[in-house]
């Protein structure tokens, strides 16, 4: 039990090397996107390499952007709302 | 001799015993009960079983094939996982409701026709209610009126559609509805999308699961939406509306996700939007859809029930579910963290856990067919799958700004069941072939192939890669969000507010004119006063009399206890719709 508590501050100690791991393996994952076999493409973006990376980017801030903005401008409401 | 057990009567016959075991003896009672019901599943032989003649009807309550038994397999191991997690729990009614909800739910799985199916399917709301009320606070007391109250007006549709169902065609039989246009055909959908959570037919699940008890919570996120699934593959594989419902439910409880604070609720729209996606299969109906539909739903029971675990753990061990008011427990408890992540990772699909290879088959399945847009929108509302539950609630709960609590880890029993569904969701997305043995259609599959790696893990990292840079934006926010609840929490309240502001001044304007139109008729008035005293009120009071009599013999009928309410309403509700057939 105390061994994984252990771990895990080891890792929040060291977030910034963490950090650079994680922008090393996106790189990678890129690049290796370039030398893949594509045998099964259904559309034309299966072809285009390093296209679900982009494509996951702008969902997210998609995603982001409209709940945020739906939440701010008309669905938010105090905690109590219901309780008065 | 008896060819046939339904692992139901384990569950809901042998719940009926639990009081009479006291501790130690009744925490194996209550893993008893559900390891002989799996084991019945696991050695059941496909076939048509329990089959009773009633009334003339021909009720079957054991339709055994292969779409059935994965239901069945997957309900049966949450079960045991439930009642292991809940061994801690002394409250004998929390247990009774849990199995006897579980058992219909295997019961409504089994059911061959469409009466059996209504039965179990009532039973299962009522059951179910129980594991709201049983927190015992206000909330949750009102959430489960509603609850109830839901479902059963879900159940009369549906009662309404099977009615008609069998006076046009003349047979109750639960199968694939083929041909059918008319009412029926809709009336059932529609009960069963209820129980599917699909928008705007959802409310009730975000409403009320969170106020469940803990243990509750993990039993209510396996059945209700799991059996509806399994109830639209059996009657409704390749309704095309169903792939576009589908898809917006998938993106719905994702934005509705995003803005939630409770940790429960958060979950509560994840579940809608993963059944999005099995219901947008289902919609698609082809081999490989049907097959993704039900593997999803497979991974889905182990790893959302897993998730609602460490969200209950967290709960029971700070006493807080909000984002907003929790934060920095790696610290103490990390073993819950570790599980926790496990689920979160499946649930996003991450290589080697069991999403990924349950819901790439339905994206498959999408592209298999040519729908480009549904294929780029369930992949969207992946992104926000792993946003939520892989991003979100881990470091606002455990990283993040630190809360000041400071929690042990939960109890041993709620450690194991959370180990135990961890390992099936790690064990399903190394070995799936486990897994997609018992699809119900010979599909030849294979989700890991180097493309299919690379594009999961770009989508998911560079998600993760946008969530750290706007991390400090992204945190949980002391409000609530609008549903469509709304319409019968304040809804209602605006409609008296309309009577009494413009109703009443009407009635009251009339009754003006009323007054100075008779008032100089004064003998008229006289007359009318003296058939007032003697005639009107004399028949009301004698009315009241009668009324006050009947309700104090009423009141002495009258148990007070749910249970029988609610058997007394099943029974009756059958019996109404046998006399309605005949």
């Amino acid at each position: 039990m105390m061994d994984i508590g252990k771990i895990l501050e080891n890792l929040v100690n060291n977030a910034n090397t963490l950090k650079r791991i994680g922008f090393t393996v996106l790189a990678l994952l890129v690049v290796i996107d370039f030398f893949l076999p594509r045998h099964h493409s259904h559309y034309f973006w299966d072809d285009i390499p390093g296209f679900s990376a982009v494509y996951g980017l702008l969902s997210f801030i998609l995603i982001v952007v409209v709940s945020k903005t739906l939440g701010h401008y008309w669905l938010g409401r105090p905690e109590d709302y219901y309780n008065d | 001799m008896i060819d046939w057990v339904h692992p139901s009567a384990f569950l809901i016959l042998g719940a009926l015993l639990i009081p009479f075991f006291k501790g130690r003896a009744q925490q194996i009672y209550l893993v008893l009960l559900p390891v002989l019901a799996l084991l019945t599943v696991m050695l059941m032989s496909p076939g048509v079983h329990g089959v009773v003649k009633f009334l003339g009807f021909e009720l079957i309550f054991g339709r055994v094939d292969k779409l059935s038994l994965a239901f069945a397999y997957v309900f049966s191991c949450a079960v045991l996982i439930g009642s292991i997690y809940a061994l801690h729990v002394k409250d004998n009614g929390q247990h009774i409701a849990a199995f006897v909800y579980a058992g219909s739910s295997l019961g409504a799985t089994f059911a061959g026709d469409l009466l059996t199916l209504f039965v179990f399917w009532e039973l299962m709301a009522f059951a179910s209610v129980w594991l709201i009320w049983s927190r015992r606070v206000q909330a949750s007391i009102e959430a489960g009126y509603r609850y109830l109250l839901v479902h059963a007006v879900g159940g009369l549709v549906l009662l309404a559609g099977i009615v008609i169902f069998y006076v046009t065609t003349g047979s109750t039989r639960f199968d694939v509805m083929q041909g059918q246009q008319g009412p029926a055909f809709y009336l059932i959908m529609i009960g069963f999308m209820l129980n599917a959570a699909v928008p705007p037919l959802h409310a009730w699940l975000t409403d009320a699961y969170p106020e469940a008890t803990v243990t509750g919570a993990v039993f209510l996120s396996a059945f209700t939406t799991k059996t509806a699934v399994y109830a639209l593959i059996r009657a409704y594989p390749g309704t095309e509306i169903l792939i576009w419902m589908g898809t917006v439910m998938a993106l719905y409880g994702v934005v509705f996700a995003m803005l939630s604070n409770d940790i429960r609720r958060l979950l509560g729209y994840h579940i809608i939007s993963q059944v999005g996606f099995m219901v947008a299969a289902v919609g698609m109906g082809s081999a490989l859809a049907v097959n993704g539909a039900v593997a999803h739903a497979f991974a889905h029971i182990l790893y959302k029930g897993l998730l609602f675990m460490g969200a209950g753990a967290v709960l029971q061990m700070t006493g807080r579910s909000k984002l907003s008011e929790l934060g920095g427990l790696y610290r103490y408890m990390p073993v819950t963290f570790v599980l926790y992540m496990i689920g979160a990772l499946s649930i996003s699909a991450f290589p080697l856990f069991s999403g990924f290879v349950s819901k790439s088959m339905e994206i498959s399945a999408a592209a298999e067919m040519h729908l480009p847009q549904i294929w780029l929108l369930l992949t969207l509302a992946s992104v926000g799958t792993f946003l939520c539950l892989g991003l979100k609630i881990p470091y606002y709960t455990f990283f993040g700004k630190d809360c000041g609590v400071r929690p042990t880890e939960p109890p041993r029993n709620m450690l194991v069941a959370m180990g135990m569904a961890a390992f099936l969701c790690v064990f399903i997305g190394v070995y799936p072939a486990w897994l997609y043995d018992k699809l119900p259609n010979l599909v030849d599959y294979h989700s890991y192939t180097p493309t299919h790696i690379v594009w999961a893990l770009q989508i998911l990292l560079f998600t993760a890669m946008g969530f750290f840079m706007l991390r400090k934006k992204l945190g949980g926010l002391r409000k609530i969000t609008l549903d469509v609840d709304w319409f019968y929490r304040k809804g209602a309240g605006l409609f008296m507010r309309f009577v009494y502001h413009v109703v009443t001044p009407i009635e009251n304007w009339f009754i003006q004119v009323y007054r100075h139109v008779f008032r100089g008729n004064l003998t008229l008035g006289t007359k009318g006063l003296w058939l007032d005293k003697n005639v009107i009120d004399g028949a009301v009071n004698a009315v009241a009399a009668a009324v006050v009599k009947g309700a104090g013999t009423l009141r002495q009928m009258q148990t007070g206890q749910l249970q029988h309410y609610a058997l007394v309403m099943v029974g009756s509700l059958l019996i109404l719709s046998l006399y309605s057939l005949f």
